[in-house]
This record gives structure tokens, sequence and C-alpha cells, in this order.
């Protein structure tokens, strides 16, 4: 049962980094959170929101939900496998194409293709936005920090993490839950 | 500073730059990990152009390009690149080892301090409201990469936006399903506006 589960994490994992093109991590959170919560029940969309929540609020590449991930659908082994397969498919990918990077980048075709998937990334992120903040946002208080925290981050150029940091400490004290 | 410049100067093989050893590679990309919250690309910049000189500014930008073009997180490929370049497949190894194993390390921490204790009172209003947060933080990035590309474009952009929103976010569609539909129209709109 669990080399079943460790060998689905594996799969997912690798198909999600090879399709989170355009920047990040946060184009595939849709469809990682599906897959989590809607086709192998390993957590609630709740579990998913704070799980994302701390990958954020660590430091190192935010593609790390995949660790945690792997972490409550199968422990420490778990953890390992989602964290290796999400990055030895692309980095075999990246180490083989940066060779011959300075042909591509003469291609005509480069500039298409990163100008027609761009707005697909952008609706994807938004999709991202949208469950995460569903899921976390139970009650007014909760709505009025995902507000804040994203004016926030919108309209300053400060370190995302003050936010974050101040979240924690509203919520700690009590004064949102 | 004066000194490291010196020396950049004089080790001069690609444009004006050091060469790190293996060491010093795993050792930068350790520092860029740890020091990388809410996004690692500029401490990235910071470290491997103005503190430690390993990088020309154009240099920095025409690599990061290669690893925003490609898939998965642009930090992971530019590890693999940039250490690729320097000492091949060792050098790939090293860098995305030190990018990964601090950070693996101290999420595994966090996560299972979670898992163990997250349902307990005050941790359990704390968690909540820092996934409240982390959900405004996403709400901006995406604010932020739409607001550009929707001005630009208005016309082709917008449809694109919505429709990946709708498909992923509300009908909840698997993703290769969404690319396999909005990609080819993605491309021939951005193939025929092209300038």
């Amino acid at each position: 049962m669990k080399g079943g589960i460790l060998t689905t994490l594996a799969l997912q994992c690798s198909m999600l980094a090879l399709l989170a093109f355009g920047g990040g991590i946060n184009t595939v959170v849709p469809e990682l959170q599906r897959q989590a919560v809607d086709v192998h029940h390993w957590m609630d969309a709740r579990t998913f929101s704070d799980l994302f929540a701390i990958a954020q609020a660590s430091p190192g590449p935010n593609m790390l939900i995949v660790c945690l991930v792997g972490l409550k659908a199968a422990g420490l082994a778990g953890a390992l496998v989602a964290t290796l397969a999400a990055c030895v498919p692309t980095c075999l990918l990246t180490f083989f194409v940066s060779g011959f990077w300075d042909r591509i980048r003469a291609s005509p075709w480069r500039p298409v293709a990163q100008g027609g998937v761009a707005p697909v990334a952008v609706g994807l992120i938004s999709a991202s936005a949208f469950l995460i903040s569903r899921a976390a946002d139970r009650g007014v208080g909760l709505i009025a920090v995902t507000v804040a925290t994203a004016a926030f981050c919108y309209f300053t150029k400060r370190n995302p993490l003050w936010a974050l940091g101040a979240a924690a400490v509203l919520g700690l004290t009590g004064l949102v839950s | 500073m004066a000194a490291q410049s010196t020396s950049a100067d004089e080790g001069a093989e690609q444009g004006a730059a050091t060469v790190p050893s293996l060491f010093e590679l795993y050792m930068g990309f350790a520092q860029i990990s740890v020091s990388a919250f809410g996004g690692a690309l500029p401490f990235a910049r910071r470290i491997l152009v103005d503190q430690r000189k390993w990088m020309e500014p154009d240099d920095f930008a025409s690599t990061l390009a290669l690893c925003q073009f490609l898939p998965g997180p642009n930090i992971v490929n530019l590890s693999i690149a940039f250490g690729r370049r320097l000492h091949g497949w060792r050098g790939a190894l090293v860098a995305i080892f030190g990018l990964m194993a601090a950070p693996v390390v101290i999420i595994i921490t966090l996560g299972s301090l979670y898992l163990r204790f997250g349902q307990i009172g005050a941790l359990r209003s704390m968690f909540a409201a820092l996934a409240a947060a982390a959900g405004g933080l996403v709400v901006a990035t995406a604010a932020q990469m739409a607001v550009p590309l929707i001005r630009k474009a208005p016309v082709t952009a917008l449809p694109m936006v919505i429709a990946a929103f709708v498909l992923a976010g509300l009908l909840r569609w698997p993703l290769p399903a969404v690319m396999a539909v909005l990609a080819p129209i993605g491309l021939i709109l951005a193939w025929r506006t092209r300038s």
C-alpha cells in the first residue's frame, strides 16, 4: 500500500515539475491540490493551504510544497521521494539543454512560445490564489488577512516575510482565528 | 571588496568573473537557499553577481532567461546550468545539493511539527492566519503578472487568463487537459501577433 503511494507521488511530482513553466510552482498548485485532496484524499483542502503556507514561510525554493505533500501522504520516505521526483527530470532537462541554449535563443519560436504560454501561466497562478485563499479564509478576520497581505505585497517592495510574520503573530495572540 | 575585484580581473576566464571551486560553489548555493525567503532569484542575483562576482550582470540575465524558458523552478534550473558550466556534472550536482539540502531539512522539521502539534489551540489559529496570508501572497503575485500582460495585449491575453482560471480553478480540469486545450491556442495567437 505504501509502495503504491510512493510510486504515485513520484509520478505525480515529476509530471508536475515538468509542467511548471513560466516561473514557478504556483502554476501547478491547482493540479497538486486536485491530486492531493480530490483524487488521492491524502489531506483536506484546509491542510493543503496550511502546508502551502509553511512552504512559503520557509527558506528555499517554493517547490518544496511537494516535500510537505509527500510528508503528509507517506511520512519521511514520501517527503524524500516527492522532492527527488520533482527535481530529477527538470534538472536532467536543464543539464542537457543548457549546452545548446544559444541556438534555441536565436530561434523565432522562442518569444512565440514564451508569449503563448504567459497568459495561461497567469490564469493558473490566479487559480492557485483562489484555491489557497478559499480553503484558508473561513471567517471575516482571515479574509482581512488575505486582503491585507495581497495589498502589502502588491503595493510595496518589502519582503513578503513581514506579512507572513505579522499574520503568524495575529494568529498566535488570538486576534484572528 | 577591492581585493575581491582585483582577483576577479586576474582570474578572468569567461568575461571578468572569478571561477569558484566545488566547495565554494556548494557554499554559495547554500547561502542562497537559506536567505531565500519568498522567492530565491533576487538573492541569487545579489550573491552570485554582486557579492561573490561569479557572474556578470548580462551573463546572469541570459542564464536566467534559459531557466525561465525551461520547465521547473527557475532557481533549481539556475543552479544546474551554472554548476554545469563551471565544473560539468560534478558542478551541477554540487550546486543543486547546496541549494536543496538545508531547505529540505528545515521544511521536513517544520512540516513534522505542524502535523504533530498544528491542531493545538494557539498554533491552530497561527497556521490559519499564516495560510490566509499565503493566499494573499499568491493573489499579489497573480496581479503583478496579470496587470502588465493585460495592458500590453488586452484582446488576446485576457480571454486566455480567464480561460485558464476557469478550467483549472473552477472546473478543476487536470493540468495536462488544460494545457492540451489552451497551449495551442496561445501559441497560435502569439504567432499571429508577433512583432
